[in-house]
């Protein structure tokens, strides 16, 4: 998230778009609602009327993946009806920077589409610089190549009539949405987005969040309280896992992992830290090569010296061009082309898309290894439906493993808040905590290097592997060294640190090989200060529920980032009612004198912009620091499928034409082609849209809930939500046992008719949609039903390759 | 008054069934095998293992769809029938806490005919543990009568639920009703001078749960007569 769960009730506008948070993320309504009780207008936009839509004030439907025709229609609005926050956007956002003359989109394609390499060549979109490098801007907005009047000529198509079409959503609706939304594109209104799996779940995913992000950039919603474009995680401590790189294209910190072809250290640094020659740009990435450094220090300690580049070599790098996701490795495990895996507190064979094709997978590998608290159906695939053991040489161990309130380490939250929690009690029986596991495994391994030996020993020799006290895992060790600490007596400024000193903050990481991090994102977590993660004071100074004190949040404790976009060009804010922060600095003859800013950490601590004169300030720094010119991108040019969102129909979709162009799907989608990547777009024997979601008393695939019998007496078995009129067409009856069916696998589940699912009209047909969700698996309970995901596809998004769950075609039909 | 109330605004309830989860936790309830019958609501009703139950009820208002929650729980009266029942059989089957106003069974309530305690609730609401006691929501008097929140309420995230006494829990229900009426014109309490639980409501009771309100059950007046006559004749 950009801001934070408190802020929630910050808000004068909640836009749940794509996610259902009252039953996904129920403590999170405590917010939802204090901001109704102030006021705001809650609006939910879900295929389903759901228990979030019952606590809103406007509720629509839009049929499952058609989210960027309605943003889309939603910027338009924007731009016809003039609710642009224009000094926000003009000075903040790139809408006045001039895009070169190669950008062009035409019937569905950008420019640039290399149709057999099935991806675009993004130099096509690059903005027009002027002599220094810095791209140019037409703060007049006139200019017809600049990026205001080319968005404007993107969603030009985007009209009611055509949106209408698309959703299923009445054109009465959407101006509903438009209308209200659009209210905070005003200083002192703020506008938050609520965005979950139903927005990143499908082909498009990323651009549906960009979809958002440029509304919020347009309203001038970015930085402020109450405003933000805001992830609802979909479990404790994901955002604690992406933060620790545990994606394959990214190091903890979000630095990106090279691939092969880049073999040096300095060949990284020069690829991947960007430059400007714009002083107003903080570009903060430009420090890239001191996070790199620090992090390969915190891998390789000592061994990484200068000489050997700190250890860059060691580091595994995948192939230039090759995805090594989660489809792409069960696609390549179909293919036969792994021996072992290690399913880590996970459960493939109910959560990812397609998963006959996963369970199939298992059945390819010599070894599993298999850590969980429960049984599950990874675990016992070998004996699951259509499983024969005698024909299955996968030979699975089974590792039992602590749950979360046995162990003792932090969860960080959507909010970026880490938070420390203590060990509630010790683990039972022979089950242990991750570390622990994770501790003697990598010594056994170490201790078989050294002798027999293996090919390669020096990444496994040496790295730095202390990370134990009395004989035991210590989350301590590792939570210092992820803070970082000098590696060696350094001075900087005026003051000296001695070797194995914490690093008090990022800003004296350095490239040098002084400093070791593990994460520079996470430096300050854990410093002289102490474990800042483990502090609850709830002292609430801007009485905004920034909660300084209370747990530590990244970046340096910033509560709300970007937010020196919630103040004008002068450090002024936006809203007085509601100064995140505020500039301090004395005033001399109309000019800033001295730096100081107070309320939240400032997104960097420079000046304004602009004098209170008006003049303006070399040393001041635009707000955007992480993006290399220091705008916000309405145009986006560094993503796989364009810089602007454009509606594409889910790749097994129920209609035979886009109506937005002759594109009908995202050309750069991931796709795979084994046998049993099968897709069926107007079928008649696939009629229905199904998408997948989640209900509040059971999480993820079920494989901890369904075992607790609170949980599983609440919700006990699979259903199949449907609308009355399905139900009529099919001939069943609410509470009876049915078949759902994609081109993918089967499933029976208990049928909820409901009138909280209506039919669509998508150009001018009527379709219908049913949903289900993914917590259930044959192991338990026995009448419990089995994985949603046997029906789902293994497609992806072309930038995350996240499978494209929400949206694909099913059959439902009677039992026998 | 003195003692205690609940207040359940329904307008704010999402269904999250941290109620219904946090009673079972602290009464250490168990479970029982359901099925899902074509709705959320589960399990299907009270049972000796379930005081709090969340009730769904899916309708139509206005054209659109409507979905009502009712957290249903003993009403704690001020006036308890069921208190009247059994004692009309047993001394010491039923306690009212004298400073809370909280209605409680202790094992010798079994002594009275389980059928003639259940039916004499207006509510529906007392049921059988599997070793035969009565149960039923107990205002989590040992939390209370130390200073804590009853478990219920503890977890609510909405503000749907609220505990404290009675005049507090009694004004802030006529505030949220006046508020509500400005565009809910049917916002009401239900039942508020007879109970301790008090609900509010945005439609027509029954609309939530046929039991929303106390409707009085045939034969109720002459059970209730009858078990006086016996008593007196037994003394």
């Amino acid at each position: 998230m950009t801001n934070h769960w408190n802020d929630l009730a910050n808000s004068d506008c909640v836009l749940m778009m794509g996610s259902n948070p009252a039953e996904n993320h129920p403590i999170s309504f405590r917010w939802v609602m204090k901001a109704k009780d102030n006021g705001a207008t809650l609006i939910h936009v879900d295929p389903r009327y759901t228990r979030t839509s019952t606590k809103a004030d406007i509720y629509v439907p839009l049929r499952s993946g058609t989210d960027i025709a309605f943003l889309g229609g939603m910027i338009k609005y924007i731009l016809d009806n003039n609710k642009v926050f224009k000094e926000y956007a003009v000075n903040y956002t790139n809408i006045a920077f001039i895009v070169g003359d190669k950008y062009d989109f035409k019937d569905g394609l950008f420019s640039g589409f290399d149709k057999d390499k099935r991806a675009y060549d993004p130099s096509f979109w690059a903005y027009v610089k002027d002599e220094k490098g810095i791209p140019r801007r037409d703060p007049t907005l006139q200019d017809p190549r600049c990026v205001f009047q080319l968005l404007k000529k993107h969603y030009a198509r985007y009209d009611l009539d055509t949106v209408s079409s698309v959703t299923g959503t009445s054109k009465e609706d959407l101006v509903k949405v438009y209308e209200a939304y659009s209210a905070t594109g005003v200083p002192d209104k703020a506008g938050t987005m609520m965005y979950a799996m139903g927005w990143t779940q499908h082909t498009v995913g990323v651009q549906n969040i960009r979809a958002g992000s440029m509304i919020q950039l347009l309203l001038g919603n970015i930085g402020i309280a109450g405003g933000g474009v805001n992830a609802l995680r979909g479990e404790s401590n994901v955002q604690g896992s992406t933060d620790a790189g545990l994606l394959y294209h990214i190091y903890p910190g979000y630095l990106p992992v090279p691939s092969a072809s880049v073999t040096t250290l300095a060949e990284y640094h020069k690829k991947f830290t960007p430059a400007t020659n714009d002083p107003q740009s903080a570009n903060w990435w430009q420090n890239r090569p001191k996070y790199m450094v620090s992090f390969l220090k915190s891998m390789f300690g000592d061994a990484a010296t200068p000489e050997n580049e700190f250890g860059y070599g060691w580091l595994p790098k995948p192939e230039d061009g090759k995805s090594y996701s989660w489809l792409d490795l069960f696609d390549a495990m179909y293919k036969k082309e792994f021996k072992g895996f290690f399913a880590w507190g996970m459960n493939p064979a109910c959560s990812g898309g397609n998963s006959n094709k996963t369970r199939q997978a298992l059945a390819n590998l010599d070894w599993m290894v298999n850590v969980n608290v429960f049984d599950n159906e990874t675990a016992s695939f070998w004996k699951g439906p259509g499983m024969d053991p005698k024909k299955i040489k996968t030979e699975v161990f089974f590792l039992p493993c602590a749950a979360s309130m046995e162990k003792e380490g932090s969860i960080s939250n959507s909010g970026r808040w880490a938070q420390w929690r203590y060990q509630a009690q010790k683990p039972v029986g022979q089950s242990k905590p991750d570390g622990d596991i994770v501790l003697e495994l990598f010594n056994e391994i170490r201790a078989l290097y050294k002798k027999p030996g293996g090919a390669l020993p020096d990444p496994i020799l040496k790295l730095k592997w202390d990370y134990m006290t009395k004989h035991a895992f210590d989350p301590h060790l590792v939570a210092k060294a992820i803070n970082g600490y000098f590696t060696r007596d350094v001075t900087i400024g005026d003051k000296t640190f001695k070797k194995g000193d914490p690093v008090p903050a990022f800003a004296m990481l350095k490239e040098d090989g002084s400093t070791s991090s593990g994460n520079w994102l996470y430096c300050q977590s854990y410093n002289q200060d102490g474990n800042n993660m483990a502090r609850r004071d709830k002292s609430d100074p801007s009485g905004l529920m920034l909660y300084p004190k209370w747990s530590w949040a990244w970046p340096v404790n910033r509560r709300i980032i970007y937010n020196r976009a919630s103040v004008d060009p002068t450090g002024k804010p936006w809203n007085p009612k509601k100064v995140v922060i505020e500039f301090a600095g004395e005033v001399k003859d109309g000019k800033y004198t001295t730096q100081k800013w107070t309320g939240d950490v400032p997104d960097g601590p420079w000046y304004p912009l602009k004098n209170p004169d008006g003049s303006v300030r070399e040393d001041g720094k635009l707000p955007f620091i992480m993006k290399p010119d220091g705008y916000a991108s309405v145009y986006g040019p560094g993503l796989k499928d364009g810089p602007f969102p454009e509606h594409y129909e889910p790749i097994e979709c129920p209609v035979e034409k886009n109506v937005f162009g002759s594109q009908l799907t995202n050309p750069v989608a991931a796709i795979y082609a084994t046998d049993r990547d099968i897709i069926k777009s107007c079928d008649p024997r696939f009629p229905f849209i199904c998408s997948t979601y989640r209900v509040t008393e059971h999480w993820q695939t079920g494989v901890l809930t369904r075992w607790l019998p609170w949980l599983i007496e609440a919700e006990p078995q699979m259903f199949v939500e449907m609308s009355e009129e399905l139900a009529k067409l099919r001939n069943l009856s609410n509470g009876e046992k049915v078949v759902v069916e994609s081109p993918r696998g089967t499933l029976e589940a208990v049928a909820i008719v409901t009138k909280r699912i209506k039919p669509f009209t998508i150009q001018g047909n009527e379709v219908h949609e049913v949903g289900i969700p993914w917590h259930f698996g044959w192991v338990w309970p026995a009448e419990g039903g089995d994985s949603a995901n046997l029906l789902t596809p293994s497609v992806g998004d072309p930038n995350t390759r996240i499978p494209e769950s929400k949206a694909f075609m099913v059959n439902v039909r009677k039992k026998g | 008054m003195a003692g205690k109330s609940f207040f359940i605004d329904t307008t704010r309830c999402t269904a999250c069934r941290g109620c219904q989860m946090a009673c079972k936790n602290w009464n250490q309830n168990g479970a029982s095998a359901t099925k899902n019958t074509g709705s959320h609501q589960n399990p299907p009703d009270l049972d000796g293992n379930t005081f709090k139950l969340v009730r769904f009820s899916e309708l139509e208002k206005d054209g659109k769809p409507a979905w009502y929650f009712f957290a249903d729980q003993c009403r704690h009266c001020l006036e308890p029938p069921c208190k009247d029942a059994i004692e009309g059989y047993v001394d010491d089957g039923v306690v009212l806490d004298e400073a809370t106003g909280a209605i409680y069974y202790t094992p010798k309530a079994k002594e009275a005919p389980f059928d003639e305690v259940r039916s004499s609730c207006p509510y529906d609401i007392p049921r059988q543990a599997a070793d035969g006691s009565y149960v039923k929501c107990t205002m989590c008097i040992d939390r209370v009568s130390n200073g804590l929140l009853p478990a219920c309420v503890k977890i609510c995230p909405t503000g749907a639920m609220n505990f404290g006494d009675r005049d507090a829990m009694l004004a802030l229900a006529a505030e949220r009703v006046e508020k509500l009426k400005a565009t809910h014109p049917q916002a009401q309490l239900l039942d508020a001078e007879q109970v301790r639980v008090i609900f509010l409501v945005v439609d027509e009771p029954t609309r939530y749960h046929k039991n929303a309100i106390a409707g009085l059950k045939p034969g109720f007046m002459h059970k209730l007569a009858q078990r006086f006559t016996r008593r007196a004749a037994a003394s």
